[in-house]
Formats: structure tokens, sequence, C-alpha cells
């Protein structure tokens, strides 16, 4: 029997690996997400032939009320609301580890190194989660919380960590257990609380990558294979994307669990008086459609205005009524999670085509007429290559002042997450477009439709 | 080779395998991707089974059953939001967005 469950075993392996090289290509990808559920069918479904399982009902009736409530959650929640879902449902896998690491540890011959490492990876994934869904549901602030102190404070939690764990590993007194347990979810609560909201894709990816690490070392403590090669793919999944995030913005994973970004410089960034151009709705869509070239740049307003859909239209009338190239361009860390703006422009219907990756449309700005910035700020900011004082110096920006013209739709002529002061706001080929993203956009179609 | 030994092997080639096929994944299918791996991280599901079918009733038992309770949410939630992040992605019919 038992070599029959291993067999089970290394085809949900060779499942697992074929679901995320399935994500290699959107046309593969849906695929890849249903190998990915065979794959986990099927190990559960081993699982339940292992001689330890004598016990069938219970498990089966917790897999049938988790599997419904999820699901009823999973397809009601709104699109808008996706990383945040993500967040809650990656945090609960971590609660899940940090059940199973207690439950090992009072079993009459427990693995402790490797169980207390679950425990605690699992419990920060779990407590960062709860901020990080907090902070995107609107539920807190989703600014960065510093006070004073703080490092002092998570320094000595890291501390308290440690000894109660080696105290734990030496005397097996499971009180150290216990206040390991509490000392963990306390640190994963003050790690995410600084980080803002601009740095969502790193500590999303970062929390990712936990619960992929907690199943690497509940694995070790079972002597299950399976859970160490998966919990494996899963955490350098999530690591390999925080390495994406963080390149992606010159900064260290270090710099941003630190904290704080960009607090310091708001007051040098107002201090600066001058005066941006401004521009109607009307100008922008006669400019563009007399263009050969138009590309967008969408960031997190556009998400925020729900702009997409009108996006597409506008896209849609250049494309079609004046025959003019519409490319999007897209930066790895605009929005609020890895591959945000992708998700939302495949949500209007923009086909993937048309849809491009900093270094592949970087060198397209020059030939461009028009870029049209929607909602997006600090990634377009040429400081960036330029002041080496800037907080955000060294970050790859899209060139968009390159473009002939450039439109920059936004609220206000304020600063952004950064607090660095956009230059290119007051740039001779700048023109600013005040105003909410889609009604802004919306007037813009209205005009090339009407003529 | 003892068992640890033979556990640390199958997670160092595992973290090759992992890197590798990661990296294929493009940058478009960066929300997929977490989502995906999100839900494959519900895999933990297999120790709660474990630890929740044994034969007494005690405290450790009710934390796997718990444990499997919270796995399963992970496992389903993660693949339905994944499913429907990528049924967007579906490949758009031609003639529509590009000049026809």
């Amino acid at each position: 029997m038992t070599s029959y469950i291993s067999a089970a075993y290394l085809a949900s392996v060779i499942l697992f690996i074929l679901s995320i090289r399935g994500l290699a290509h959107p046309a593969t990808a849906r695929h890849g997400n249903i190998l990915g559920f065979i794959g986990i069918s099927l190990a559960v479904l081993a699982t339940f032939f292992m001689p330890e399982v004598h016990d069938y009902f219970w498990t089966f009736f917790m897999i049938l009320t988790g599997g419904c409530l999820s699901l009823f959650f999973a397809f009601r929640v709104k699109m808008t609301s996706l990383p945040q879902m993500i967040a809650a449902f990656n945090g609960l896998g971590g609660l899940a580890s940090v059940f199973i690491a207690g439950a090992e540890i009072l079993s009459d011959t427990p693995t402790k190194f490797e169980s207390s490492l679950g425990l605690i990876i699992g419990a920060i994934a779990f407590s960062g989660s709860v901020i990080a869904f907090a902070k995107l549901q609107g539920l807190i602030s989703p600014k960065a919380f510093v006070f004073r102190g703080q490092q002092i404070l998570n320094l000595l939690l890291a501390l308290g960590i440690i000894s109660s764990c080696s105290l734990f590993l030496l005397s097996g007194d499971i009180k150290y257990f216990y206040i390991l347990s509490l000392l963990s979810l306390i640190i994963g609560f003050l790690v995410t609380l600084p980080i803002g909201g601009a740095d969502m894709p790193v500590i999303i990816s970062v929390l990712n990558a936990y619960s992929g690490w907690a199943a690497v070392s509940i694995g070790f403590s079972l002597n299950n294979i399976l859970l160490i090669i998966v919990g494996t793919i899963v955490g350098g999944s999530g690591t390999f994307l925080s390495h994406a995030m963080t390149k992606a913005m010159n900064r260290s994973l270090l710099n941003v669990i630190l904290g704080g970004f960009g607090l310091k410089d708001q007051k040098q960034a107002t201090a600066n008086e001058q005066t941006a151009q401004t521009a109607t709705p009307q100008d922008a869509a006669f400019l563009m459609e007399n263009a050969n070239k138009v590309i967008i740049v969408p960031g997190y307003g556009m998400a925020v205005a729900q702009a997409q859909h009108i996006l597409k239209e506008m896209a849609e009338d250049l494309q079609k009524l004046y025959g003019v190239e519409v490319k999007f361009a897209i930066h790895p860390v605009a929005g609020r999670m890895p591959g945000h703006m992708n998700v939302l422009l495949a949500e209007a219907n923009i086909p993937y085509e048309d849809v491009y990756e900093l270094e592949q449309i970087n060198r397209e700005f020059s030939t461009a007429d028009v870029a049209y910035v929607i909602g997006a700020n600090d990634i377009t900011n040429p400081l960036a290559r330029t002041d080496s004082s800037s907080p955000i110096f060294g970050m790859p920006i899209l060139e968009v002042e390159k473009a002939k013209t450039v439109f920059f739709v936004k609220r206000s002529l304020g600063s952004g997450y950064a607090g660095v002061e956009n230059p290119l706001f007051f740039a001779p080929n700048t023109l600013m477009l005040y105003g909410d993203a889609k009604d802004v956009t919306e007037q813009i179609v209205e005009n090339l439709e009407h003529k | 080779m003892s068992s640890f030994w033979l556990l640390l092997t199958i997670f160092v080639l595992a973290c090759f395998i992992g890197y590798f096929v990661v990296k294929g994944v493009s940058p478009a299918l960066h929300s997929p991707l977490m989502s995906v791996s999100n839900a494959i991280s519900g895999i933990i599901i297999i120790g709660a089974i474990l630890i929740a079918g044994k034969q007494e009733t005690d405290l450790a038992k009710l934390f796997g059953l718990f444990a499997v309770f919270l796995a399963s949410v992970n496992i389903f939630g993660g693949f339905a939001i994944s499913q429907r992040m990528l049924r967007m992605f579906k490949k758009k019919t031609k003639t529509e967005g590009k000049k026809s």
C-alpha cells in the first residue's frame, strides 16, 4: 500500500511543477491552475490511505465546510479585493501550520526543532497577513505606522524568540513553546505595521514565501517528502517575487521591512513652488487622435478609480477610429501586488499582446507621441536616475519624459508615496489633467467619439 | 544515508527546481503565480490529516482537525481566485482591440 501512496505523492509533485510551469504563458496558465488542483486532490486522497489515518469522518467534514466557506467568498468577492483575499488565504495557511506544529509538540515523540521553526514562520505568516489584509481592506490606515523605539522593540522580540526557542529545545517544557507562539505572533504584527501601501507588493510576496517555508519545516518535522518539495517550490516562488519587487525599487528587503519609507522627505518636497501646465480632456483627445503612437502607463490610481474599462475604450477608439498605435507599459511594482496592473488590464479585456513590461517598452518612449500616465507617479520620476540623494535613486523607471508629450492624470500636484516631488510635472512637454482618473478618461473618450 | 540527510538533499534539489520553474513565469502572470502558489501551500493539509486521523481524541487531534479546516479554506479559496484571475487572461479574439 505504501508504494501506491509514494507513487501518488510523486505524481502530485510532478503535477505541481507542471502547474507552475503552465504560468510561463497566459495561454497555458489556466491548465496550470487545474493541474495544481488535481495534484493537491491526489495528495489528499493518497494520505487517507496512510496507516496512521484511522478517522475519516471529521476530516472530511472539515474539508467540506472549509471548502464551501472559502468558495463562497472566493466567487463573491469583487475583483478589486483580490490583493486582500490573497493575503487572507495566505494567513489562514500560516495559521494551519501553527496548529500542526502545536499538535506535533503535543505528541509522544515530538521533533522539537523542526516544529518550533514551523511554528515561528507560520505564526509570522499569519499575523503579518492579518495586518496586510487590514491595510488593503482599509480597516486600518494603509500608511506606514512608525513609532519611537519600534526597531529596538522588534530586536528585543527577536531575542525573546531565540531564547524561548532555545529554552524549549533544552528543557522540553511546553510553557516555553506557548511563549514562543505568542512572541512570534506579535513580531509578525509589528514587522508588517510600518509597511506602507506602495510597499505592499513586497510584503505580500514575503508572506507568501513564509507560508511555503513553514510547510518545509513541517515536512522535516513529520518526515514527509511531499511537504518538503512543495513547500520549497512555494517558498522559492515567494522569495523570487520579493526579490523581483525589491529590485524594481532598488531597495533591500531589510530597508522595506524597517519601513517608514519617504517619511522624512515630505517637507522638502512641498517647499518647491513651480507651476505646472494644465490641459483639458479636449486637448488630450486632440493630441492623442493625431498621434502615431500612444503609450499608456497605469498605476495604483487607476485601480482606485476603477478606470481600466474606460481606458480600454479609449485605447480601442484610438486604434479603430484613428489608427493610432496604442501600447500599455507596466512597472513591476505598480499597484498593491506583483502583476496587479496586468490583472486589471486583463479584466478590462485588453489583449495581453498590447501590454509590455518595463524592459520591453522603455526604449519605445522616444518614438511615442504621447505618454498617458494614469494614476502613477514615483515609477516615472526621473530623479531616480539623476539625484543620488533621492530616496528613490537607482529605482528603474518608465522613461515617459522621452515621449513628445506627457499627460499626467492626477487628483493634485502632490508628491507620490515616496514623498519625492516629481520634476516631470513642471517639464515643458508635460501637461497635467487634474481629476479622477475615470472621469478624465471618460471625457477624453467622449471627445474622441463625438467629432 | 540517514533520514535527515536524505530529506536535506531533497530540499536542496527542490530549491533548484523551484528556482528554474518560477523563473520561467511571465511577469504579466505574477499575481496568478502568487495566488496559485498560495493555494499549493495548502499542501500542509497532508500533515493536518495525518494528525487529525489518529485514533484517540485529545487536544492534538482537535488542533489537527482545525488545521484541516484552515488549510482547505486556503486550498479551495486559492484555486478559485486563481481561476477567476486566469479566466481574464483568456486569449482575446484577434479582431478585437487590434485594428480590423
